[in-house]
């Protein structure tokens, strides 16, 4: 399971890894879970939209999912928020399906998209992977600050001339990306449990977002090659086990949580 | 305090409407270095919407507001929103607020200091929260996250500190703790203060002078000169009496009808 064969599989599960684990740090601070769930949605639509076409899936899954992101940030700014991604979200899923039912021989290549796949990376596709791996971390760590301040304590940051909307789409083109970059392992659909599971568990272990980071990196990391070898050795789909990974970490962090938090019996 | 400095706030004449509804008219005062202001009218009266003009939020419809006779306000104003909502496992600890309000709209990641860290522990101290500085804030009552978020508007060493109703989530002793507190810190540091509040009494020992809105007109001044019968009649268009009863003043507004409403 480490043959040449894998190895870039298991390079690009760690950088998408790293990116989920860093970036859903702030997807479950901003309570923006519901917006990870239907960038996918997006992807998905993007995917289908290209295969039909004869294009890239990639590239139709990075400009779906960026348009889907920013207009549905943009458009919840007046309404409801939730009403608004919700509607997106079925729109782009419906019009996913519809684009595979009209040109179905790639459907295989489109459920590999969705829900992941052992083999998906070939050389010439980890560059891209790894540009935007880079993209996606540099842009979180050079607006941390402003972007934690936006999300904890949004009016603060208001008054301080920082533009909580502004943020909002610059958070939301991350999360698209981010999405974009973990198809080719994970899925996109599969990925939104790799966003919210790791950071969400590891934000009930530290209350230092300076630790807390890490730690949802690096159980982000452990989740995705947790996941690589069980799928490796039972021939099950990848996603299943990031997601089972995901949601048991979670767990875990809760029981912490509650018995960390708990007042000491005696003083 | 001096009478020469220039006032840290000056609103002359500023006016709001919104879709066609007036919200302020014509509200005029000025907060000189290290006053203690009160803010005071009901639900409505548009406090909140003053208060984000001040901020910048919100362009006035007419007048002008002037920050140390000067058109900036960066910089010049540490502000408390009236709601905040900290999750119960909102990873950050008070120390970690705090810190935002010194560099929170700096690029990057911050990097360990020690004079970072010695001027947070400073400002957790002189809001006496030191006790909780590595508690998470999701966990604290309201009155210690109260102190907390004081800490991260005083942090950047404003000139005036905006607070938007900080009294009314909190029960009557920690409310009276956050006022001590705000007058102390007001006259140690010589930061003026314009709190919102619809009740004046637990600011009564500590305002220097007082803001009262209704129905977005104000009056300022004293509070013996604003707080009387004749004043807040004239204000709100209708009979208001004003008792005293053991230090405290209650406000009692008549029916409508007692006097002619002038709109």
């Amino acid at each position: 399971m480490f043959s040449s064969f894998l190895i870039n599989t298991w390079i690009t599960a760690s950088i998408v890894a790293v990116v989920a684990g860093l970036v859903g740090f702030f997807v479950v601070l901003r309570g923006s879970s519901f917006l990870a769930h239907a960038v996918p949605h997006g992807a998905f639509a993007g995917a289908a939209g290209a295969t039909l076409l004869g294009l890239d899936p990639i590239l139709g899954m990075g400009v779906f999912a960026v348009g889907g992101a920013v207009g549905v940030v943009t458009l919840g700014r007046r309404g409801r928020n939730d009403v608004v991604i919700a509607l997106a979200l079925v729109l782009m899923l419906a019009s996913g399906a519809l684009f595979l039912s009209l040109g179905n021989q790639y459907s295989a290549e489109v459920f590999s998209l969705l829900f992941g796949q052992l083999l998906g990376v070939s050389s010439s596709s980890l560059v891209p992977i790894v540009v935007l791996g880079i993209v996606c971390v540099l842009a979180v760590l050079v607006a941390y600050r402003p972007l934690l301040l936006a999300s904890v304590l949004p009016d603060q940051a208001a008054a301080r001339g920082i533009s909580t909307f502004g943020m909002s789409v610059f958070f939301a083109v991350i999360v698209a990306l981010a999405t974009t970059l973990s198809v080719p392992v994970v899925g996109a659909l599969l990925m939104f449990s790799l966003l919210v599971g790791p950071p969400a568990a590891a934000r009930l272990f530290s209350p230092d977002p300076l630790r807390a980071i890490p730690l949802s990196i690096g159980f982000a990391l452990v989740v995705v090659w947790f996941s690589i070898a069980a799928a490796y050795l039972s021939s099950l789909p990848v996603g299943f086990f990031v997601t089972l990974g995901s949601a048991l970490l979670y767990a875990a962090g809760r029981g912490w949580f509650a018995i960390s938090t708990r007042r000491p019996v005696a003083a | 305090m001096s009478g020469s400095a220039a006032p840290v706030l000056e609103v002359n004449g500023v006016g709001v409407s919104l879709a066609g509804r007036r919200i302020l008219h014509d509200v005029r005062f000025r907060i000189e270095p290290g006053e203690f202001v009160g803010l005071i009218g009901s639900n409505g009266a548009g406090k909140t919407t003053l208060l984000r003009l001040i901020l910048g939020l919100q362009a006035p419809t007419e007048g002008t507001v002037v920050f140390d006779g000067a058109n900036l306000r960066h910089g010049v104003i540490g502000y408390l929103p009236q709601k905040v909502a900290l999750d119960a496992d909102l990873p950050l600890r008070a120390r970690d607020v705090v810190a935002l309000g010194l560099d929170g709209q700096r690029l990057g990641i911050p990097l360990p200091s020690k004079r970072r860290r010695a001027l947070v522990d400073e400002l957790l101290a002189a809001v006496g929260a030191s006790e909780f500085a590595d508690t998470r804030v999701g966990q604290l009552s309201g009155g210690q996250q109260q102190r907390v978020l004081i800490a991260h508007a005083l942090i950047s060493r404003p000139r005036l500190l905006l607070l938007d109703e900080p009294l009314a989530n909190l029960d009557i002793r920690s409310a009276q703790e956050i006022v001590e507190l705000l007058a102390r810190v007001s006259r140690e540091r010589g930061i003026a203060v314009l709190l919102s509040a619809h009740d004046l009494n637990p600011l009564l020992p500590v305002m220097d002078r007082i803001v009262y809105l209704a129905d977005g007109h104000a009056v300022a001044g004293t509070t013996d000169e604003v707080v009387q019968s004749a004043v807040l009649t004239k204000l709100y268009g209708r009979q208001v009496d004003v008792l005293r009863v053991k230090g405290r003043v209650l406000v009692v507004a008549g029916d409508e009808h007692d006097h002619g409403h002038d709109e």
